[in-house]
């Protein structure tokens, strides 16, 4: 058997046995238990600092009315109760489906967060892909020729990119691409067609493509770089390997060994590194958004801070927290698809 | 059939080109969005700037500081009580519904409801329906101001607004924590009606084609409004072409932008006042006149509008901005250094003492560097201070419960009169009366309240600005309060903005029914 081929083989072997299905089972209900915790402490938190970042009822005043009627109105929200009162009414909520009233929106808080979660979801899609399509040809480049005029300055420009903070190449690259050259849009997601009554999607216009340009390519250069280096360094591994000098002598195409017995043998600490920094990427959203003016969920937990809209704040955190724990979720799995050598907690 | 389909074609694309040719849109970029579509949700200048799009007032502030006639063809005082409006005929509102007397009366009963707009209206009873176009409003005691509150009346559609709606709430309830009506629908008398909109993302507004103001030379037929909050962002989406006008400029582009060749920038000299107050309750201290003095004379507040302002915003030695009635142009800043440490030696504060600080972050122009600059000038005559900056959201708690010797505060007045600064900023604090809410310096001369009241009643102009000056000298002679700036207003919008100076003013509400768009 080909070295390259012996993880997907066992993973066949070991999935199609009979008895195998309970420790999944048990694994997924786990993890429920697990996102539930995860959530109640993130509640438990956003109430601890929900004080500290101020009081919603200014925001919803002009300044000249009086403390009375602020008064008035605080109690009509609720908010002079204590904390943990306030906490429990939230949980009782919850339990419901209901995370509140955003006080700003005046409109249910999972409903505001729903809205905003696609533009968020496509712009961390776009930075993905772009990830993906730059740093495998670069980091297997830079790994196969580490001493090339061009990897060395990929190399140079990556750690470049890395220490420049995300505002600020977003910044840039609006000055370069929208003001100067005129070429792509500045600020927002275009035009947008309707898929469902809360998906509105930029992804199916030429207009809502162009707007994603930008903002893609800023969030992607928070992370592109970690991937190059961890692509490469994997990868000089690999080529240092038994198996791969038995291809070359076998005579197989260069980029045949390269990709099939070199690269897929790359893939099981980037899929670690990158699951974890997916979680990373949804929150370097708030940064890229806001630069870009590009409504999704960072942008409003952002203006929630600033309004004191506390409420969409709690439900922001616990609904990032349950993102969280989904995808670290899903990387698990992929992880034990990808290599089963690693076995799934919970089995015996 | 080939050739037919041809012909479609082109007599498409000819009616697009022409269509585009004509329908004008104005794109347009401000810090933020109106919050709601109720104009008496919320007194702010962003609902004011709506407002004037989407209604129009009895009557509005001209530049020359008169008033000029909208929904309201004249006026006339009947008695120190009454000012009898004639309303103008043949207008309708959004709905298709013919503006009324009815609707005034019914507009300013819900402004009295409004728990933002009731205290400006504290001293109008119900008004008077006469006839269909004539109605009196009608105050409980004689008020000077009138004529400037009805600018603040921008009759609402009452038939439109009547009655419940699905989740059996009255159409016109004004609701600041929840779903309503008036929140997501409007019916007004304005230039403009609402399309289409998504709350903090984007608003359009389309020219109401029965317009009353056939005489008005806007040619404007769809504005749409983006929020872009980022200041960079906004400067970029104007200078690359993607919004036509912004509000406001930051300090830091107003170079990059007034020299861009198909831009035009306008400044005006702003009507908010920056001050700190020094609290007299806390520090024995600032009770002493020599001392409060010595502040002053130890704030260089031209310095700080020339390096920080960077010349945008116009040193202040009052509260009340050229123009307003009260201005006195007598007063002068004052800043003399050896003057100040004079004042601090007689006091017998030679070798000075801590005082706190407070100021907030993100609510006015550079006002976390401006209290940082005020520091380093209280420094000069051994002044020590402890400087504490935080956000808006956490800011007015903290300035209500005074928690530092020295707070900042900004204020515009409401009723674009001399009178609301003593009231909410000077005159001694009165839980009762509500007079002094925002005078955190403690500052109580009993004199000074006298005289402003006295002024509020007074109808003859001049006596009034007389009366107002007076009081602006006695503060000024008092040092009452620490005088910065007033903040600047700055707009940019195309070339081809024919009077886009005229239809914008120190207030910032811009009357955009009037653009003209070449």
């Amino acid at each position: 058997m080909r070295p390259g081929m012996q993880p997907a083989a066992r993973f066949r072997s070991t999935h199609t046995s009979s008895n195998k299905k309970n420790p999944m089972f048990a694994f997924i209900v786990r993890r429920i238990a697990q996102a539930v915790m995860v959530m109640l402490v993130i509640s438990v938190i956003g109430f601890a600092i929900k004080t500290a970042v101020g009081d919603p009822v200014r925001d919803l005043v002009g300044v000249a009315v009086s403390a009375e009627e602020r008064a008035r109105l605080s109690e009509e929200l609720g908010l002079n109760d204590p904390l943990p009162v306030q906490w429990v009414r939230f949980l009782g909520g919850a339990l419901q489906g209901d995370l509140g009233q955003s006080f700003f929106f005046k409109r249910p808080a999972m409903e505001v967060i729903l809205r905003k979660a696609p533009a968020t979801l496509e712009l961390v899609l776009a930075a993905s892909v772009i990830i993906v399509l730059v740093s495998i040809p670069v980091g297997i480049y830079a790994a196969v020729r580490p001493r090339a005029a061009l990897s060395r300055l990929l190399m140079g420009g990556s750690v470049v990119g890395v220490s420049i903070p995300v505002f600020l190449t977003a910044i840039m690259l609006i000055y370069v691409f929208a003001i100067h050259l005129g070429w792509l849009p500045s600020y927002g997601r275009g035009e947008t067609v309707r898929l469902t009554s809360w998906w509105e999607t930029g992804l199916l216009t030429k207009d809502g493509l162009l707007h994603l340009v930008l903002p893609a390519i800023s969030l992607s250069s928070v992370m592109l770089p970690l991937f190059i280096r961890l692509i490469r360094a994997e990868m000089k591994e690999v080529l240092e390997a038994e198996y791969m000098k038995y291809a070359r002598a076998k005579g197989l195409r260069p980029w045949r060994i390269l990709l099939v017995h070199g690269f897929k043998n790359t893939l099981l600490p980037v899929i670690t590194v990158g699951g974890v920094q997916l979680g990373t990427m949804i929150a370097f959203t708030v940064l890229t958004e806001t630069v870009f003016q590009w409504q999704g969920m960072g942008f409003i937990f952002l203006e929630a801070v600033e309004r004191a809209d506390t409420s969409l704040l709690v439900a922001y955190l616990v609904f990032v927290g349950f993102m969280f724990v989904v995808v670290n979720t899903a990387v698990d799995i992929i992880y034990g698809l990808v290599n089963p050598m690693v076995r799934i907690t919970g089995r015996k | 059939m080939k050739r037919l389909l041809l012909a479609c074609l082109c007599a498409a694309m000819l009616c697009g080109f022409a269509g585009a040719a004509h329908a004008k849109t104005l794109k347009m970029a401000l810090d933020a969005d109106p919050v709601s579509l109720d104009p008496h949700v919320q007194l702010s200048g962003g609902m004011l700037q709506y407002s004037h799009i989407c209604f129009d007032p009895l009557v509005r502030w001209a530049k020359d500081g008169s008033f000029e006639p909208r929904l309201a063809v004249s006026w006339e005082q009947i008695d120190p009580l009454t000012t009898r409006f004639h309303l103008r005929e043949g207008v309708k509102f959004h709905s298709g519904n013919a503006f009324t007397a009815k609707d005034v009366a019914w507009t300013l009963e819900r402004l009295k409801q409004s728990q933002d707009y009731k205290f400006l209206f504290e001293l109008f009873g119900p008004a008077k329906v006469v006839d269909d176009l004539t109605v009196d409003i009608v105050t409980t005691k004689p008020y000077g101001l009138v004529l400037a509150m009805a600018t603040y009346i921008f009759p609402m559609d009452s038939a439109f607004y009547s009655g419940m709606d699905d989740s059996g709430q009255p159409k016109d309830a004004i609701v600041k924590t929840g779903p309503s009506f008036a929140l997501t629908n409007e019916s007004g008398t304005g230039p403009f009606a609402v399309t289409y909109r998504e709350q903090g993302v984007k608003t359009v507004f389309t020219r109401f084609k029965d317009y009353w103001d056939t005489k008005s030379p806007g040619n404007v037929d769809e504005i749409v409004l983006t929020p872009i909050k980022e200041e960079a962002t906004r400067v970029a989406a104007l200078l690359s072409g993607d919004v036509d006008f912004i509000s406001p400029v930051p300090p830091q582009d107003l170079e990059r932008v007034g020299a861009h060749k198909d831009v035009q920038l306008v400044t005006m000299s702003g009507t908010r006042v920056i001050t700190f107050q020094l609290n007299q309750k806390r520090r024995p201290e600032f009770a002493d006149k020599r001392v409060r003095m010595a502040v002053e004379y130890a704030v260089n507040n031209a310095g700080i509008v020339d390096k920080i302002m960077k010349g945008f915003a116009t040193v202040a030695a009052q509260q009340s901005p050229a123009g307003y009635a009260g201005h006195n142009p007598e007063l002068a800043p004052r800043f003399d250094l050896d003057k100040a440490k004079a004042l601090m030696k007689e006091a017998g504060y030679e070798k000075g003492f801590t005082v706190t600080m407070i100021a907030p972050n993100n609510r006015y122009v550079n006002d976390e560097k401006i209290a940082q600059a005020v520091a380093g000038m209280l420094a000069k005559i051994n002044i020590k201070v402890e400087l504490k900056t935080m956000p808006k959201a956490q800011y007015w708690d903290e300035f209500d419960a005074q928690v530092a010797d020295i707070q900042m505060i900004g204020w515009h007045s409401d009723t674009e009169d001399t009178a609301n600064f003593f009231e909410y900023l000077l005159m001694c604090p009165n839980k009762e009366t509500g007079s002094g809410q925002y005078n955190s310096g403690n500052y109580c001369n009993p004199e000074l309240d006298a005289l402003v009241i006295a002024a509020n009643a007074e109808f003859d102009t001049a006596k009034r600005t007389a009366m107002l000056q007076q009081a602006e000298k006695m503060a000024y002679d008092d040092a009452a309060f620490v005088n910065l700036h007033w903040q600047n207003n700055s707009w940019a919008g195309r070339k081809n903005h024919k009077n886009l100076e005229h239809i914008l003013n120190v207030m910032d509400f811009p009357y955009f029914g009037d653009l003209v768009v070449e």
